[in-house]
């Protein structure tokens, strides 16, 4: 009975830094800018649409560039 | 046991010697081709792109595309953000440009008018994709069948979508007519009401409806092309292990068909969604934006902002934004798009 040396566990990103959790939000975001921006409810929402959009459309692409 | 190894040493010498043999007549071939055009080369550019490495000559052939590329597509986009933060109006092209920061924005989304717009947009870009997608998967799916006359008919269909915008709004115009109009009387034919009891083209409600029409007419043959080269790349052989399996025809097209034909129709929603943000033409021959401004789809405000308002400065910002919601949308559309793929 030899004892299993111990293996050193892999360090997680931080929450931020992951793409995948990352991508998705970014994704949320832009989905709802464009929602905002094509319903016909609510004036304020449209006008709050390109800050969404933008804030999602940037973080897609500095997000979609993090390793897998 | 020996002699088997030598046997197969022997065959790996031999096949070795014959590839040696295919590569030298390859390379002698490609080497009578190079020196036949380093001959016709003039000897003045010969001897300026002898000293180039295989990067700077990778440079050199992509440097005119690159400078296309930039001067067609990125310069004025460049310009049109640049433009959005001033009060530049192209009627007055040679005064002096102020910078008004992000007052043009902030006009453009809390216009009401503009906010219409969107809404007419929206409402013409989702039913004209619903609608074009359901029609030119279906027809993929009975041209798929392989019928008699199936080349012929294929032809018929893909007719619209080779003819002009300009030319298929005039007609359509013509086709609309209340009183003389083929439409109107097909409708009157089916349901009984007088074809002149009713205005396509200048009645509230039926009007982007009319749009809606002619658009899906045009563009679903061009859906159907994107969506029966899919379905023509499902391969036989995993319908006949389906029929082994008993699997029944519906089972098969839920099970097949749809998902590995879903990242062609979902590339051809990608293609007629970008290409019906921008619809300009076609409205502008059928209604110019009316009756009043229940078809001013956002292309038509943006023109009439910067060419008829002339307040071009404010259109570029208008610009702007629905290049951001397009550009966002297309990013998570190649996403999802990507993600089908891989299954």
């Amino acid at each position: 009975m030899t004892a299993q040396p111990p293996v050193p566990s892999k360090q997680k990103r931080p929450f931020f830094l992951r793409r995948g959790p990352m991508e998705n939000i970014a994704t949320g975001l832009i989905g709802l800018g464009f929602l905002m921006l094509f319903q016909p409810f609510l004036l304020i929402f449209y006008t709050w649409s390109l800050v969404t959009l933008l804030a999602g459309t940037v973080m897609f692409i500095i997000v979609s560039k993090f390793p897998e | 046991m020996t002699a088997r190894i030598r046997n197969r040493t022997g065959q790996f010498f031999r096949m070795r010697r014959f590839k040696t043999q295919v590569k030298s007549v390859t390379d002698t071939s490609s080497t009578i081709l190079g020196e036949a055009v380093a001959r016709a080369t003039p000897a003045p550019i010969a001897s300026r792109i002898r000293g180039l490495s295989d990067r700077s000559m990778a440079w050199l052939f992509i440097t005119p595309a690159i400078a296309l590329l930039l001067a067609v597509n990125i310069f004025p986009l460049i310009w049109a953000i640049y433009l959005s933060f001033t009060n530049f109006r192209a009627n007055r092209p040679n005064a002096a440009l102020e910078s008004v920061g992000l007052s043009n924005y902030s006009r453009v989304l809390n216009d009401p008018n503009i906010w219409q717009a969107m809404q007419t947009t929206a409402h013409f870009v989702f039913w004209t994709i619903l609608l074009q997608t359901l029609i030119g998967f279906s027809l993929a799916y009975l041209i798929d069948r392989k019928f008699r006359g199936h080349a012929f008919w294929t032809t018929i269909i893909l007719v619209p979508m080779m003819l002009s915008p300009a030319v298929v709004g005039n007609f359509w115009r013509f086709l609309y007519q209340p009183q003389i109009g083929l439409f109107n009387h097909i409708v009157s034919f089916l349901t009984g009401i007088p074809p002149s009891s009713f205005e396509m083209l200048g009645s509230v409600r039926l009007s982007p409806w009319a749009i809606i029409i002619v658009d899906t007419w045009m563009w679903t043959p061009y859906v159907m092309l994107i969506c029966l080269a899919g379905l023509r790349s499902i391969p036989d052989y995993i319908y006949e292990a389906a029929e082994v399996d008993r699997a029944s025809l519906w089972r098969q097209f839920w099970s097949i068909t749809l998902p590995m034909a879903l990242p062609f129709i979902m590339l051809a929603v990608l293609f007629r969604g970008i290409e019906n943000f921008k619809m300009f033409d076609m409205v502008t021959l059928l209604t110019g934006g009316g009756p009043g401004s229940t078809t001013e789809v956002a292309s038509i405000t943006l023109k009439r902002e910067a060419f008829e308002s002339w307040r071009t400065g404010r259109a570029s910002a208008f610009a702007i934004i629905l290049f951001v919601a397009v550009f966002g949308l297309a990013n998570i559309y190649v996403k999802a798009l990507n993600k089908v793929k891989q299954r």
